[in-house]
C-alpha cells in the first residue's frame, strides 16, 4: 500500500519554511510573493494497514505546531503549486530517519522492498506570476535539478489532478556483469576511451595500461581468463588510483624550470623537493612530529596523554555543481579523515573558508551553465553549517574571500582538528598495521551510484557534460553514529586499522590498505547497496558517503559486528587482506579485477612539464588620490574582503564541547572576527591550542613567492596576536591552482606552473626559517571553467593553516581595546608595500611592491611579544593584515567600542606616504594596547625590535588619526560599526 | 566518590555528553554516559540513577522535527520506567535537543499529566540556526530546583528550533501562574525580559528560555549551561580578567551544583 502523509503547519500557526522562501524570493530573485505555504510529504510504500499509517502520522506530527493527514489537505487556495523531491537513487536523509521512526512505532523494521520517500510542497499565492516565473523560483531557489525533481501546477491543475505521488523508484536495468575493454587500439581510440568514460587519463597513461594488459604473462591472470584483456573495473580502478586528485601528478612531475634570469633547473617533484624536504629537515631537530604526510591527517604531540591531528581538504568541483551537497560532503569528508587517522582520532574543532565571486554580481556577468555566486555561497554555507552542527563539532575559524575569478570555480576549504590518545593498548595510537588474514569490513552508509567518478572528474575542468552522479549528499547523522561506534570499538581494541572512504571509494581505501600487507581479496557481491542495479565496477569506485574501511582480526570480528549492530550501524565483511601482491576483486564467483598492487600504485608514468617565470609588471599605484582618507577607510571596512560576515558565521555552532576560549568573534558585542582562535583540548582544563591561517590570493598576481612568504607570516603573527607562541607550530598547505600544464586550452601553462614552483620555493624557505613543519596538505589543480564560451581561471590560491599547542590558555589575548587611557603600540616596521593590497584593489590597481617577509626580524618580534603576553603585560593585541594599520586601528576600536588617538608620524617606518603608512599590508607587525603602568615593562620586553608608541585609547566615540597636528581622519565609532557590518548583514 | 548518580543518555546524533558529564562530575556526582539503545535493552537500570540528563545535539538529524524521533523511541521503550522515575521525585534536565525531546514526550511542563504535549519549540523567528551568548533572568518564585539561588545567568544558545510556543493561551497562562517559567531571555543591562533579537534569539513567547514541571524537578531549557563550566568559556573573559571580575568557575556550573545538592539532600 502507498500512503501519502502530508504534514503542514497547524491553522493559525506560522509557516517558517514558507517565510524563508518568501524572504529569499525577494532578496535573491526580486519576487514579491503574497504568501507561501509549505507541506512536508512522506510517501510510504509498505505492507501495513491504514491503522499503522495513522499511528505513524500521529507520532510524527507535532500537535502544537502541525497538522497531518493521510492523502492531501484539499481546502487550500493558492495560485501555484511546486513539489520538490529527490531523483531516483539520490540520498534521502529524511526518509532514512523516517524508516527508523516507523520501526519504533510498528515494532518491526521495514523490509528492503518497503520504501519511504520524502518531498516538500509549496503553495504560492501570487496571482501576477506566470508559469515561467514559478519555474525560475523552482529551479533557482527551491531545487537543484541535478539531484531533485520538480513538479509545477497551477491551482486549477492541482484541483483537477490532486497532489502528485512521489515515488522516485530506482529501476535496476542490468544484471551485474564484467565487461572487457578493447584496449589494444590506436592512440586516438585510447583517448576516446578516456574521455567518454570521464577517466581523465592522459595518453601515456592509457598506453601504460594498454601495455600492462596486452603484454602481461602472469599465469594467474591467464588462469582467470584475463590474458590479453582488461576489465571495466580494472580500468576504472586504475583511473581512480592515478587521478590527479588521488596521486598528485603535478606535484610529482619532473619540471624544467626557467627563472627570470634564464637559469634552468630540473625539479624532480615539487612535493619531495620543497614541502616534504623542509618537514623532514625540521623533523631532525624537533621531537614533536608524530605522523606526517602518510596518514589521513598529520599528527603532533600535545601532552603526556594526547596527540593532536589536523587536516584540511577542498571540495571545489562538487560544490560548483551542487553547493549544498558538495560542501556538506566536504565537511563530513574531512571529519572522516580525522576518524581515520591513526586508530581513530576524535574530532574537536572544524574550520572552513570559501573563495567566491561577489554575491552581488549581476547575473549577466555569470557565464551560462554556472551558478550565481550568491546561490553558491548560500548553498555552501548551508551544507557546512548542517554538516558541522549535526556532527556536534564547533567551528573555530571561518573566513570568506571574494574575487571575480572565483565565479568560474568556488573554493571550499573544510578542516578538522582531532585528538587521539598518545598511547593505547600498549602502542602509539597513531600507528596501525594490517596482518594477512585480517578481514576487510566496511562500516557506515550504503553504496549507490552517488559520487561515481568524483576523483577523476575533479581532476578536470568543469564542462557542460560534467557527470551529475559525481555529486554526493552527506548524511551527518549516519556518520555521527559510525563515529561514536568507532571510538567504542577503538577503546575495546576490536580492530587493527581504519581509514575513510573518500574520493575513489573502496577502490581508494581498500586499494591503499592492501599495500600495508601487500594484497587483498574482495567480494563486491557482499557490499550493502542502496538499491539493486549497480555494476561491480560501480560498487568499487562509488563515493557514497559516511563509510569507513577497517581491518579486523578474524578472532575479533564477531565482537566488532555485534557492537555495530547495537549502535544501529551497518558493518559488513567484504573480504580478507593477504600478501599475494594483488588486488583481487570478485562478484560472487566472477573475477572482476586482478591487478598488481605495484602497478596500481606506481605504474603511471611521471609527467614531464615545463615552467618559465616572467615577473609581471603592473601600473604603479599613484601616491595620492582625490578621495578623503576617512572615506577610503569606510569603503575598505565595507568591502567584501574586510567586512563582517557574522550573519552567516553565527549559523555555525561555536560552543559545543565547551572548549572555546578565544572565539571566532570577539569584542564587547562579539562582532569583530578574531585574528585566531584558542581552544582547550578537554573541557574545564587550562591546556589548549591556537588555530590560525593565512591567505592572500591578490599577492599572487605579482609574485607567488612573496604571497607564500606573506601568508606563512600572517599565520604566525595571528598566533602571537592571541597569546600563542611560535615555538611549536605545525602547518597545513592547501594549494588550489588553475591548470598549470601547458596545452592548447592553457597556453600560459608555463607561467602558471612557474607560479607554483615559486610558491613551493617560498614554502620551503620560510617553513625552514620559522621551523614550521607542514604535517599534511592537499592540492586541487584544475580550477578553471570554460562554460558559456569563456575561460575563467582562479588566481593561484594557497591556504596556509596552523595549529600551535598552548600551555596556559588563561594567557590568551584578544584584539579589542579594553580600557581608555591604555597606550597604543605598533610593533614591526611598515614599508612601501601597497602592491596587491586591498587598498590598491579598491582604487583599481594591482601595483608591484608586494609585501615581503624578513624571517629573522619576524622571529625576534614574535618571541619578544610572546614574552610580553606571557607576562600579562598586554591588554589587547591585533595582527594587521588586509587594509593595513588603518583597518587594524578601526577594528580594535569597533571591537572595544572605545575611541583611539593615533599619530601616524610615530609609526616605525622610513619616509612613507600617508596612504602607505595607513594601508600597506607589510608583514610581521602587531598593534598592542598596554596599561600605562605596564608600559615601561612592556617596552623593556621589546628591546631590540622596531616598535613605537603611536597613540592612546580614549573614551570618545571617535577614532582620530593625525599626522603631527594635521588630522588625517576623524571617524565616528558608530559609523565605523555600520560600515563594517552593513555589507553582508542578512546576506 | 559521590553517591549521587547522573545518567547521560547518548548516541543517535546527540553530542554534548562529554561536557555534560564533566559538569556533573565537577558538581560532585558520578556521571554515566549510556547509549539509549543499551538503556532500552535493560530499561530497569534507569532506577539506579538520581538525575537523568537529556543532552543537546541533533538526534536523528532533526529530521521530521527536532526531538520527534528520539521521543518516539523513548516513549515506545522506556515509558513506564520514565514515569516511575518522575513519580519517585528524581531529577530530569533537558538541554536544547533534550528539552525539545522532553516537550515532544510531554514530560514538561506536564500540566495535565505525563506524556501529553503542551508546548513546542518552533523554528526561530530569525529563520536560521543561531549561535550567540544570551543573558537569562531567573524567575526566583519558580519552584525549579535547578535554578535556585541564581539571579542572572549568561550562557550560549545554539539552535534552529528554540521558539517556545504554547498549545493555546490557557496553557501559557497556566505556565506563568503555576511557577513553571524559570528562565527568560533578558536585556543584559536592565535584566528585563525581552522580545528583541538577538537578546531573545528566537522570539519565544513571554521570552521563555526554560520551564519546569509542577514539582520543579523536571526541567528543560534551550540555552546550554554545560557550555559555561570554565570561566574561560565566557566571551568577555579577557575583559573580566582585566576588571578583576573573572569568576572561579563557569556560571553554568550552578545549575549542576543545584541538582547534585538537591539529590544529596532529598534522594539519598
Amino acid at each position: 500500500m502507498i500512503y501519502r502523509l502530508e504534514i503542514s503547519p497547524r491553522i493559525g500557526m506560522d509557516d517558517p519554511a514558507g517565510h524563508t522562501v518568501q524572504k529569499k524570493a525577494k532578496s535573491i530573485l526580486s519576487y514579491d510573493l503574497n504568501k507561501v505555504e509549505t507541506a512536508e510529504i512522506l510517501t510510504i510504500d509498505a505492507n501495513f494497514a491504514r491503522k499503522s499509517a495513522e499511528e505513524v502520522l500521529k507520532e510524527i506530527v507535532n500537535p502544537v505546531l502541525q497538522q497531518g493527514v493521510i492523502g492531501a489537505f484539499e481546502e487550500r487556495t493558492f495560485d501555484w503549486f511546486i513539489s520538490v523531491g529527490f531523483l531516483a537513487g539520490v540520498t534521502d536523509n529524511v526518509s532514512r530517519t523516517a524508516r527508523e521512526a516507523i520501526r519504533d512505532i510498528i515494532g518491526r523494521p521495514l523490509t528492503e522492498e518497503e520504501k519511504v520517500y520524502s518531498s516538500r510542497e509549496y503553495f504560492i499565492s501570487s496571482p501576477n506570476l506566470k508559469k515561467t516565473d514559478i519555474e525560475h523560483i523552482a529551479k533557482d531557489l527551491l531545487a537543484n535539478e541535478l539531484i531533485q525533481s520538480v513538479a509545477i501546477m497551477s491551482f486549477e491543475e492541482w484541483k483537477h489532478n490532486g497532489s502528485p505521488i512521489n515515488v522516485p523508484e530506482f529501476v535496476a536495468t542490468e544484471e551485474p556483469k564484467v565487461d572487457f575493454i578493447n584496449i589494444d587500439v590506436s592512440d586516438d581510440e585510447l583517448m576516446d576511451i578516456s574521455n567518454s568514460k570521464t577517466l581523465a587519463l592522459q595518453l601515456d597513461e592509457m598506453q601504460a595500461i594498454r601495455d600492462y594488459a596486452i603484454n602481461n604473462n602472469d599465469p594467474e591472470r591467464e588462469a582467470l581468463g584475463l590474458k590479453g584483456k582488461l576489465t571495466d573495473a580494472e580500468l576504472e580502478c586504475l583511473a581512480q588510483s592515478w587521478s590527479e586528485h588521488c596521486s598528485h601528478k603535478i606535484f610529482a612531475a619532473d619540471i624544467e624550470y626557467t627563472d627570470a634570469e634564464g637559469n634552468v633547473e630540473t625539479i624532480n617533484s615539487l612535493y619531495k623537493s620543497y614541502i616534504k624536504k623542509s618537514t623532514f629537515e625540521i623533523g631532525e631537530q624537533v621531537d614533536w612530529l608524530v605522523s606526517v604526510f602518510h596518514d589521513n591527517a598529520g599528527v603532533i604531540t600535545f601532552n603526556e596523554k594526547y596527540d593532536l591531528a589536523f587536516k584540511l581538504e577542498t571540495h571545489n568541483s562538487p560544490s560548483a555543481l551542487d553547493p549544498y551537497g558538495g560542501a556538506m560532503t566536504g565537511i563530513v569528508g574531512v571529519n572522516r579523515d580525522i576518524m581515520g587517522t591513526g586508530t581513530g582520532a576524535e574530532m574537536l574543532v572544524n574550520v572552513w573558508g570559501y573563495c567566491l565571486g561577489s554575491p552581488f554580481v549581476d547575473s549577466s556577468e555569470v557565464p551560462e551553465g554556472l551558478l550565481h555566486p550568491r546561490r553558491i555561497r548560500d548553498g555552501v554555507h548551508q551544507g557546512v553549517i548542517e554538516g558541522g552542527n549535526q556532527s556536534g563539532i564547533p567551528y573555530g575559524l571561518g573566513w570568506e574571500y571574494f574575487d571575480a575569478r572565483y565565479i568560474g570555480k568556488p573554493l571550499v576549504y573544510c578542516g578538522t582538528v582531532g585528538i587521539l590518545p598518545h598511547k593505547q593498548h600498549g602502542k602509539s595510537a597513531s600507528l596501525k598495521t594490517i596482518e594477512p588474514g585480517d578481514l576487510i569490513v566496511m562500516v557506515g552508509g550504503r553504496i549507490g551510484k552517488d559520487g561515481i567518478h568524483g576523483a577523476t572528474f575533479s581532476s578536470e575542468e568543469l564542462h557542460k557534460d560534467s557527470p551529475v552522479a559525481a555529486v554526493q549528499i552527506g548524511d551527518p547523522i549516519t556518520q555521527k553514529k559510525a563515529a561514536d561506534f568507532l571510538y567504542e570499538a577503538r577503546d575495546a581494541d576490536l580492530y587493527r586499522f581504519v581509514t575513510d572512504n573518500g574520493a575513489g571509494g573502496l577502490s581508494s581505501s581498500i586499494g591503499e590498505m592492501a599495500t600495508e600487507c601487500n594484497g587483498c581479496y574482495v567480494d563486491l557481491a557482499k557490499a550493502p547497496l542502496k538499491y539493486a542495479g549497480l555494476q561491480p565496477w560501480e560498487i568499487f569506485v562509488s563515493e557514497a558517503q559516511e563509510r569507513m574501511s577497517f581491518a579486523v582480526p578474524a578472532e575479533k570480528v564477531d565482537a566488532f559486528l555485534t557492537l555495530a549492530g547495537e549502535r544501529d550501524v551497518e558493518a559488513t565483511v567484504l573480504g580478507t587482506f593477504n600478501d599475494s601482491g594483488k588486488c583481487h576483486l570478485v562478484y560472487n564467483e566472477l573475477t572482476v579485477a586482478f591487478l598488481d598492487l605495484d602497478f596500481m600504485h606506481g605504474g603511471n608514468p611521471k609527467l614531464q612539464l615545463k615552467a618559465k617565470w616572467d615577473a609581471p609588471v603592473f601600473e604603479e599605484i599613484p601616491e595620492e588620490f582625490e578621495s578623503e582618507i576617512s572615506d577610503d577607510i569606510h569603503e575598505l571596512l565595507a568591502s567584501l574582503n574586510l567586512c563582517s560576515s557574522e550573519y552567516k558565521a553565527r549559523q555555525y555552532d561555536h560552543e559545543v564541547k565547551a572548549l572555546s576560549v578565544v572565539k571566532p568573534y570577539v569584542g564587547v558585542e562579539a562582532d569583530v572576527d578574531s585574528d585566531a582562535s584558542v581552544f582547550m583540548a578537554e573541557p574545564m582544563t587550562q591546556e589548549g591550542f591556537v588555530l590560525s591561517n593565512g591567505l592572500a590570493p591578490s599577492y599572487s598576481d605579482i609574485d607567488t613567492y612573496h604571497m607564500t612568504a606573506s601568508i606563512i607570516d600572517m599565520c604566525l603573527r595571528k598566533i602571537v596576536a592571541v597569546g600563542g607562541s611560535i615555538e611549536k607550530v605545525a602547518g597545513l598547505d592547501n594549494f588550489c591552482w588553475p591548470d598549470p600544464v601547458e596545452s592548447a586550452k592553457t597556453p600560459d601553462g608555463q607561467y602558471k606552473l612557474a607560479q607554483l614552483v615559486r610558491s613551493n620555493q617560498a614554502l620551503y624557505d620560510y617553513c625552514k626559517a620559522f621551523m614550521l613543519p607542514c604535517i599534511s596538505g592537499k592540492d586541487s589543480m584544475k580550477n578553471d571553467s570554460t562554460r558559456g564560451g569563456k575561460k575563467i581561471s582562479i588566481p593561484p590560491t594557497l591556504l596556509f593553516s596552523a595549529i600551535a599547542p598552548m600551555k596556559d590558555i588563561s594567557k590568551s589575548v584578544t584584539l579589542s581595546s579594553k580600557r581608555a587611557g591604555d597606550y597604543v603600540y605598533v610593533i614591526g616596521e611598515t614599508f612601501a608595500e601597497l602592491g596587491g593590497s586591498q587598498y590598491a584593489s579598491l582604487k583599481g590597481y594591482v601595483g608591484n611592491k608586494v609585501p615581503k617577509v624578513n624571517a629573522d626580524e619576524a622571529k625576534k618580534i614574535y618571541k619578544q611579544v610572546h614574552q610580553a603576553t606571557d607576562a600579562e603585560l598586554v591588554h589587547s593585541l591585533h595582527a594587521p593584515a588586509f587594509g593595513g594599520l588603518a583597518a587594524a586601528f578601526a577594528r580594535k576600536s569597533i571591537a572595544g567600542r572605545l575611541g583611539m588617538e593615533i599619530d601616524i608620524n610615530s609609526i616605525p617606518s622610513d619616509d612613507l606616504s600617508e596612504t602607505e603608512l595607513l594601508f600597506s599590508e607589510s608583514n610581521s607587525r602587531l598593534v598592542a594596547t598596554v596599561a600605562p603602568d605596564k608600559a615601561s615593562e612592556f617596552e623593556a620586553a621589546l628591546a631590540g625590535v622596531s616598535f613605537a608608541k603611536v597613540g592612546v585609547v580614549t573614551l570618545d566615540d571617535e577614532l582620530v588619526i593625525r599626522q603631527g597636528k594635521h588630522i588625517v581622519a576623524a571617524l565616528n565609532l558608530e559609523n565605523l560599526v555600520k560600515s563594517y557590518k552593513k555589507t553582508l548583514d542578512g546576506v | 566518590m559521590s553517591r549521587v548518580k547522573a545518567l547521560i543518555i547518548t548516541g543517535l546524533g546527540l553530542n554534548c555528553e562529554k561536557e555534560t558529564a564533566v559538569a556533573f562530575e565537577a558538581a560532585g556526582a558520578s556521571a554515566s554516559k549510556i547509549h539509549l539503545n543499551d538503556l532500552l535493552k535493560s530499561p530497569e537500570n534507569l532506577n539506579e540513577y538520581h538525575v537523568l540528563a537529556f543532552i543537546g545535539g541533533f538526534s536523528f538529524g532533526d529530521h521530521l522535527g527536532s526531538g520527534t524521533v528520539l521521543a518516539n523511541r523513548i516513549k515506545h521503550g522506556l515509558r513506564q520506567e520514565l514515569e516511575s522515575f518522575i513519580d519517585s521525585g528524581k531529577l530530569i534536565i533537558g538541554i536544547c535537543n533534550g528539552f525539545q525531546t522532553m516537550t515532544r514526550l510531554g514530560i514538561v511542563p506536564a500540566l495535565k499529566g505525563l506524556f501529553n504535549q503542551e508546548v513546542a519549540l518552533q523554528h526561530n523567528d530569525c529563520g536560521t540556526f543561531r549561535d550567540n551568548w544570551v543573558t537569562l533572568k531567573v524567575e526566583e518564585d519558580s519552584q525549579c530546583v535547578f535554578t535556585k539561588g541564581i539571579h542572572v545567568l549568561p550562557v550560549p544558545i545554539r539552535h534552529g528550533e528554540g521558539k517556545l510556543v504554547a498549545m493555546d493561551d490557557e496553557t501559557l497562562n497556566q505556565l506563568e501562574e503555576g511557577g513553571h517559567v524559570c528562565l527568560r531571555y533578558a536585556d543584559p543591562v536592565t535584566i528585563e525580559p525581552t522580545q528583541e533579537f538577538p537578546m531573545n534569539p528566537n522570539g519565544s513567547q513571554n521570552s521563555i528560555a526554560g520551564i519546569c514541571d509542577k514539582s520543579g524537578r523536571v526541567f528543560g531549557l534551550m540555552p546550554h549551561p554545560e557550555a559555561y563550566i570554565s570561566p574561560f568559556n565566557h566571551p568577555h573573559w579577557t575583559q573580566q580578567k582585566i576588571n578583576g571580575t573573572l569568576p572561579e568557575e563557569g556560571l553554568g556550573m550552578q545549575i549542576f551544583r543545584n541538582a547534585v545538592q538537591f539529590a544529596e539532600a532529598e534522594l539519598l
